[in-house]
């Protein structure tokens, strides 16, 4: 029977399918829910791993001991990720691996747009591009047959389209393969220079092979039609491409895209007049065709920013404008997100918001929202990791330029546990004084709540050592640690004014369970969760002074007759707007 | 690919439009169609506009629509209705919820929420306005509206012969199957 799955669905079904016993991963966006439905399978060993170039060791690992494995991660993960990628290309596998990238173009919910084929070429490994679930699945499956056969890491590479859109899929049996038996093979696994150097040799030869596998595979196909217009496409453009031109001109779909099927393309450009080269993101496949010397239509006239649809390629290369319904502007106001009523965040950054001549560094997660208004706090947002490390450099800036002025690096927990500690060790080493503010809200919360280091749970929801944050930066080193709750905005202050009156470097720990998360009882207990009580304004005392808005919570709006209102229904009773309130108006529900 | 049709969900993050479109898609797969479905998650889900894409046909190749290609668009917020209108052939179908969420800018007091958006959209459309969330406080929880909608939704698009009831106890919990399959009956009803 089919089954309606969406493509990160699908690989973790190919997964299961293709007999892979180890997965690993660390959640971002497109990416998360691959290791989420892969756990669901009990023949597989999966976990959340702090970082990806952790997932992709661990997976390199069980690679070379004789597991079928897999690390998947976002487009950036794979830089983390980068460095063993670039050495297991030499080594080589045992049993199969995989390595996922899934790349968001169109930054739905990324930092950049990468394009992550490049990664193939760069690391010289074979790539797969699937356009759909079927194909997700389908192509993982072929990839660990690559994999074994030509004793390489393989690089499959999705893009949001296709984790997050929903195909029908016809699923199969698990073929079970084992644990491949494992010998010690010093000059194939150590990667000295000498033994790298005879390595280096072997990935030509590999690239030979696999170039004639490409150019055989049943992964690159021609689909003839009429030959004066030919469309080259790889990924969800090829979908595009189908339903912008259906079979009124020829095809050929690649889904086998490193290294490129050359004697293919090129026994199809030679029956065509013109050649369209329909991909997203950059012109990997055309720059490849073009140094053919085939002449091609590409980036020219298709945008490289951005998402492709239907729409822009049938603007481009049909001139055609499809009839539609005009909107009446005036009549659409901004929807941006904004943190959740009670988010533990916003008395932090309440607070951070109210102090003039400070530099905040930011990093990945929900508190990147502190840089909207009406909070504004935050100066920068590279990676993950980078609020403290840059916050260093901020200081070090500072300090050369004679500028007083202090330096707040922000980070989730999750965040900290991924890249921050090392940042803060750098801090310590070298004689720092940028305050790190850990946002330790017990959850991964932006990606939907996956468990950490920090949650004392697994992926697969078995109980594990909580690693406590608090312990990580005494034993780094640092001596002035305060452990806040960010909702008591006293105590917040308090310790934030510590940090802008020491020249010393310090943590300061807000603790509390993202506002979303479903708490284990005894977390619900420890922070007394369900004994908040709502809070409601009180209209006679309300002087419509509009500084409760200044908090920026989505449960208080504000009308010119009545004042502020809190929408009963979205008050969690965090007591934020409470003690903002100059004027006590903002009381307990029943109080 | 003339026989392909498009339903475009919107509304805002926590209206309910995932297991909506979900119940509906099931129900398709079950018809026999091929379906495509398109969503996106991550930065939307914090308080951001939603869409839901489902295209449904004998063979379907884009997971998303485009401009002008809707055959029904259903609204779970007027708001959204307006933003995403473009996207509704122009002798397609509207099937709008008379509620109001408001946004950011709107909660501060820096702008005011749009007047006239339902008579506005009449003026351009063929649509058919309801107050699901009213009707779902009627019937007891707030949160039935996606179910009142996804009634109105297939009313609306002409495909009543489809087992629903049986789609809805599958993909609810048991003690929810009650209030939604009355849900969708009044959301049924709302459509003529």
């Amino acid at each position: 029977m089919k089954r309606l799955l969406t493509g990160n669905e699908a690989i973790a079904l190919g997964a299961y399918e293709a007999g892979v016993t180890v997965a690993s991963a660390y959640p971002g966006t497109p990416s998360t829910e691959i290791l989420e439905n892969i756990a669901l399978y009990k023949e597989i060993y999966s976990e959340w791993t702090p970082n990806e170039k952790v997932a992709l060791e661990v997976a390199i690992g069980a690679s070379i001991a004789g597991a079928r494995s897999l690390a998947a991660m976002k487009h950036v993960g794979v830089n983390v990720a980068a460095d063993p990628l670039f050495t297991f290309s030499y080594t080589g596998v045992n049993g199969g691996c995989v390595l996922i990238s899934a790349d968001d173009p169109g930054m739905h919910s990324s930092q950049n747009e990468q394009d992550n084929r490049y990664y193939a070429k760069f690391a010289k490994i074979p790539m797969l591009e699937p356009s759909d679930s079927q194909e997700a699945k389908d192509f993982v499956k072929i990839a660990y047959d690559i994999s074994e056969e030509y004793d390489s890491p393989v690089l499959l590479r999705l893009t949001t389209r296709v984790c997050h859109g929903k195909g029908l899929v016809e699923a199969g049996e698990r073929k079970e393969v084992g644990i491949k038996e494992y010998k010690k093979d010093i000059a194939k696994y150590v990667a000295t220079p000498a033994n790298a150097k005879k390595r280096r040799i072997l990935i030509e030869d590999r690239f030979v092979k696999l170039e004639e596998l490409s150019n055989n595979s049943e992964l690159n196909k021609i689909e003839w039609n009429d030959k004066k217009i030919g469309v080259i496409t790889s990924g969800v453009a090829y979908q595009y491409a189908k339903e912008v031109f259906g079979d009124n001109v020829s095809y050929l779909k690649l889904g086998f895209t490193y290294p490129i099927p050359k004697a293919k393309i090129k026994e199809f450009a030679e029956q065509i007049e013109k050649i369209y080269v329909i991909e997203e993101l950059e012109p990997y496949l055309e720059d490849e065709i073009r140094s053919m010397g085939i002449k091609v239509v590409g980036k020219d006239v298709i945008p490289a920013v951005g998402e492709l649809n239907p729409d822009i390629l049938a603007e481009i290369l049909l001139g055609t404008k499809p009839e539609k319904v005009d909107i009446s502007p005036e009549k659409i106001v901004g929807r941006p997100p904004t943190m959740c009523a009670g988010c533990p965040h916003r008395g932090l950054f309440y607070v951070l918001s109210k102090k003039k001549n400070v530099a905040i560094t930011g990093d990945i997660g929900c508190y990147t929202l502190g840089s909207a208004p009406p909070l504004e706090s935050m100066d920068t947002t590279i990676c993950m990791g980078a609020s403290i490390s840059a916050g260093h450099g901020f200081t070090k800036a500072f300090e050369k330029g004679g500028i007083d002025k202090k330096v707040f690096g922000v980070i989730g927990d999750s965040t900290f546990f991924h890249s921050g500690i090392t940042g803060l060790l750098n801090v310590i080493y070298n004689r720092g004084n940028v305050a790190t503010i850990i946002l330790d809200n017990r959850i991964t919360g932006m990606t939907g709540h996956q468990d950490n280091p920090g949650t004392g749970y697994t992926l697969s929801g078995d109980v594990t050592e909580h690693i406590d944050i608090e312990k990580i930066c005494e034993a780094i080193g640092v001596k002035n640690i305060a452990v806040v709750n960010p909702l008591d905005l006293k105590e917040t202050e308090e310790a934030i004014n510590k940090a802008v009156n020491t020249k010393e470097p310090m943590v300061i720990i807000t603790k509390m369970p993202c506002v979303l998360k479903k708490s284990p009882t005894e977390e619900i207990k420890e922070y007394k969760l369900n004994e908040r009580v709502k809070c409601v304004v009180d209209r006679e005392k309300c002087r419509k002074c509009k500084m409760c808005l200044k908090a920026g919570c989505p449960a208080i709006s504000f009308d010119a007759n009545i004042g502020s209102i809190i929408d009963e229904s979205m008050c969690v009773g965090c007591d934020v707007c409470l003690q903002i309130c100059p004027f006590k108006a903002i009381v307990k529900v029943g109080e | 690919m003339s026989d392909v049709k498009n339903v475009l969900f919107v509304g805002v993050g926590g209206q309910g439009i995932i297991l909506a479109s979900k119940i509906l898609s099931k129900g398709l797969i079950d018809a026999g169609y091929d379906v495509k479905m398109s969503e996106v998650h991550g930065m939307a889900q914090r308080g951001g506009s939603v869409t839901t894409q489902i295209r449904y046909g004998k063979k379907v190749y884009s997971p998303i629509i485009g401009i002008g290609q809707a055959d029904i668009i259903v609204s779970f917020e007027k708001m959204e209705a307006m933003r995403w209108i473009e996207y509704l052939k122009p002798s397609g179908k509207l099937v709008v919820n008379d509620y109001a969420i408001a946004p950011a800018p709107v909660l501060s007091g820096k702008v005011e929420y749009p007047k006239g958006i339902v008579e506005d959209l009449k003026d351009k459309v063929n649509t058919i306005s309801l107050d699901a969330a009213e009707e779902a406080k009627q019937l007891g929880n707030i949160k039935t509206q996606n179910i009142i909608m996804l009634g109105a939704l297939i009313k609306a698009m002409g495909i009543d012969e489809i087992d629903w009831e049986s789609v809805i106890k599958e993909e609810v919990k048991d003690k929810f199957i009650d209030i939604n399959l009355k849900a969708f009956n009044i959301g049924r009803k709302l459509v003529q």
